[in-house]
């Protein structure tokens, strides 16, 4: 029970984070595939860096046992076209899943929409499963992470991605001409 | 009504709660596996895909569940606290409402399939795996991007 109430307290900060950086609105998210909105990306990205940084030294001082962290599996090419897939679909209807969840909690009826889609989305794709299994497990690749694939050491990996990330947020910050 | 936070403040933000999750519960964030456990629970189909969340129990004991409900309460909680709460159909400055919640509906029905596809969402692919660097993630992330960018001009009359 307990396990579950700290679900309920986690997925609320979740939320409320969410609901701060204004990932709620719909016109916001799709701006980004507009140009005109980099809010997702630098919201997405931070979120990213800040919790790769956090958990690369939690696990460096010994503190968080890095291994026994959950790894989702790496099935490339289902991955890929499920993206791709993914990102068609986002920017129709302007939410991904947790923020059309914040959306509705925040009295967007369009949010319940994509809600009520999503699922209908879900168990339709459940229900067709027997016809891509193949395609859902090829190109199974294990757990694989950028490190192993790269042959890079794992704070080289956080570090190159670090840098990445800043020199995106100048670029952007220099450049881009928000609306 | 309050304005949002600035992106990069709300990102720290979002990072440490990820943080946070990851050091108490093992596992990142998630979202479309919520919706995943409750459709195994109403589909009256058996196939490999819906049993392994039925293996689980009913989705009412599932982890994700709850924090997704969570999620609700949080996005809630934060809307209602900056005045920012209103019942509204959140659409493109020249949109109808009737096509805004059918755009909404089949948008969201797309996302669905390419979710299962890819095993997770913005939340658990993009964002948990993302930050411990699996290779699933970033593949994911980078497809999620070209996708919505290839299909922004072909829908773009439902935002400007």
């Amino acid at each position: 029970m307990s396990e579950l109430l700290t679900a309920l307290a986690i997925g609320a900060a979740f939320g409320f984070a969410l609901e701060r950086a204004g990932l709620g609105d719909p016109n916001k998210l799709s701006g980004q595939f507009y140009l005109r909105d980099f809010t997702v990306f630098k919201v997405m990205m931070t979120a990213i860096v800040t919790a790769m940084l956090g958990l690369f030294w939690l696990g460096r001082l010994g503190v968080v046992p890095l291994g026994a962290l959950y790894v989702p599996e790496t099935f490339l090419l289902p991955q890929a076209v499920g993206g791709l897939i993914f990102g068609a679909g986002f920017v129709l209807c302007g939410l991904c899943p947790g923020t059309s969840c914040v959306a509705a909690a925040s009295g967007r009826i369009d949010g319940l929409a994509v809600v009520i889609g999503l699922f209908a989305g879900i168990v339709a794709a459940g229900v067709a499963f027997p016809l891509y299994a193949e395609f859902y497990n090829a190109t199974p690749l294990g757990v694989l992470t950028l490190p192993r694939l790269t042959g890079l050491p794992y704070g080289a990996a956080v570090a190159a991605i670090t840098l990445m990330a800043l020199a995106a947020f100048a670029i952007i910050d220099r450049f881009a001409r928000e609306r | 009504m309050r304005p949002y936070a600035a992106p990069y403040l709300a990102g720290i933000g979002l990072g440490c709660v990820l943080i946070a999750c990851f050091v108490l519960t093992g596992q990142g964030l998630g979202a479309s596996g919520a919706f995943a456990e409750a459709a195994s629970a109403v589909a009256p189909v058996a196939n490999p895909w819906f049993e392994a969340y039925r293996n689980d129990g009913p989705p009412q004991t599932a982890w994700i569940v709850w924090e997704v409900a969570g999620i609700v309460l949080g996005g809630a909680i934060s809307a209602w606290l900056a005045g920012r709460f209103r019942f509204q159909v959140a659409r493109g400055p020249s949109l109808a409402v009737t096509p805004r919640l059918f755009a909404a509906l089949i948008g969201g029905a797309v996302m669905g399939l390419g979710a299962v596809l890819a095993r997770g969402c913005t939340s658990g692919q993009a964002l948990s795996g993302g930050a411990l660097l699996s290779t699933s993630s970033w593949v994911f992330m980078l497809a999620a991007f070209a996708g919505g960018f290839a299909a922004a001009p072909l829908v773009r009359r439902l935002w400007s």
